[in-house]
């Protein structure tokens, strides 16, 4: 009879073994530990072990305890910026992305549009060139953010450090970087472009979770964003959806020459 | 009806501290436990309260909406208390000095009725506990305390860490078999 391994002990003491919903395996580790003496004695041990590390006290803290931590930290709390302030220069930043994408948004639409309304619907020649123009203006905005996330991934893939190592900046651009991402995806779903939404979703992702590592990775912790990175595959996905929208861009960039 | 975690994150992102403050009584608390669990001493799981919460109302513009406040809370303690814990290890300082209120032995043990060779035995138990606590690396610590006492799964306990679930489930599998090697001879004598 094969034994179960303390692994598997351990998953069952948790009950993290299997899915949760068809707890087979839950069922015939009971099975097995009924009829096994030394998987059952291992187990024993095992709870025993872990019931005196629960004897472990903790200090118990009194029902306003939160309001003792609160009067601690008050006046340490930085003055919180208001959201429509103008003094920071990453918010500064992140709000002229976003006012710049809101106007690539804004253009896309309206030479998408408004010839169509003018013509009865008939999108004419000159409609044809401006929703050209503005796909343009778009793939050239996308194009750039694209560059500028693959950049934020890149170095921190490329990074290396004996001990913590400071990415505050590139979690700074992370977090402008995610703003812009939640525009563009809404663009890309009003279009329905399926694939650039999926591939700036993913992106989305790996962007907050780069803004919530500590701003002093450690070895470890970089090596497992590098990890995730590589995973993920996303690195490989954004060069091609960079690729892609340049393609895109010539040919829009010809019909323009070729207009003047 | 009272607003959840999310909307006094809101509130507090346009600048009313009356709802950070909400947010700080309701996570004080757990957020105590688990630096206690964490560090092994209340004076430092104090410090790491207060900082963590310092930290988290510096980074609140950070916090992604779609994510559990507490959750990503419990993550800036668990690093704060790493800080700490290694500048402690740096240092060469004891990770579990003597803590006046954990001095009695009758609250090491969960029986009410404590004999005195159970007392006797309490500080000693204890000790051991802290101990091989002490001798988990820092992820394998965290990984144990947030599964074992604060009873995450290991999904969550992944987030928490920043790591692969797979990790995180290796990590509590190294913390419990560490543990059982350094407290089975205890539980064996008992």
């Amino acid at each position: 009879m094969n034994h179960l391994t303390e692994e598997q002990l351990i998953l069952h003491y948790y009950g993290e073994e299997g899915d949760a919903s068809t707890p087979v395996e839950a069922l015939l580790t009971e099975q097995h530990l009924e009829g096994c003496g030394e998987c059952r004695a291992l187990y024993g041990s095992l709870v025993r072990v872990l019931n005196v590390v629960d004897s472990l006290p903790v200090p118990d803290r009194s029902e306003d305890y939160g309001a003792q931590v609160w009067s601690r930290i008050e006046r340490r709390l930085p003055a919180r910026r208001r959201w429509f302030s103008l003094n920071s220069s990453p918010f500064r930043w992140a709000m002229t992305a976003s006012a710049l994408a809101g106007l690539v948004l804004a253009a896309f639409f309206a030479g998408r549009f408004y010839p169509m309304l003018r013509h009865g619907g008939r999108p004419s020649l000159t409609a044809r060139n401006g929703d050209q123009g503005s796909e343009r203006i778009l793939l050239v905005a996308v194009g750039d953010y694209l560059e500028r996330s693959q950049m934020v991934l890149v170095e921190l893939a490329n990074s290396s450090a004996k001990g913590p190592l400071d990415i505050s900046s590139e979690q700074e651009r992370a977090g402008d970087l995610v703003a812009e991402t939640r525009l563009y995806r809404q663009t890309a779903a009003h279009t329905g472009d399926t694939n650039i939404d999926s591939v700036l979703e993913e992106l989305e992702r790996v962007l907050v979770d780069i803004t919530h590592e500590p701003s002093k990775i450690s070895p470890q912790g970089l090596e497992s964003l590098r990890q995730r990175l590589e995973t993920a595959g996303i690195l490989f996905k954004i060069r091609v959806l960079g690729s892609n929208v340049r393609n895109q861009d010539v040919p829009a960039a010809q019909t323009a020459g070729q207009k003047l | 009806m009272e607003l959840t975690d999310l909307g006094f994150v809101t509130k507090a992102r346009a600048g009313d501290s009356d709802a950070y403050r909400v947010l700080v009584e309701r996570h004080s608390r757990a957020l105590f436990r688990l630096a206690f669990r964490m560090t092994g001493n209340q004076q430092d799981a104090e410090d790491v309260v207060q900082e963590s919460f310092l930290r988290a109302y510096r980074q609140l513009a950070k916090f992604d909406e779609r994510a559990s406040f507490g959750t990503w809370l419990y993550r800036i303690a668990v690093n704060c208390s790493l800080d700490l814990v290694r500048s402690r290890k740096r240092r060469n300082e004891n990770l579990a000095p003597a803590d006046p209120e954990m001095d009695d032995p009758v609250l090491s043990l969960p029986s009410l009725d404590p004999t005195p060779d159970r007392m006797a035995m309490s500080g000693e138990v204890r000790d051991r506990v802290a101990e091989a606590m002490n001798d988990l690396s820092a992820s394998e610590r965290t990984a144990f305390v947030l599964r074992h006492f604060e009873g995450m799964c290991i999904e969550d306990v992944s987030r928490v860490l920043g790591c692969q679930p797979g990790a995180a489930k290796h990590s509590v599998f190294r913390a419990v078999q560490k543990l059982r090697r350094a407290l089975e001879p205890l539980v064996t004598a008992r």
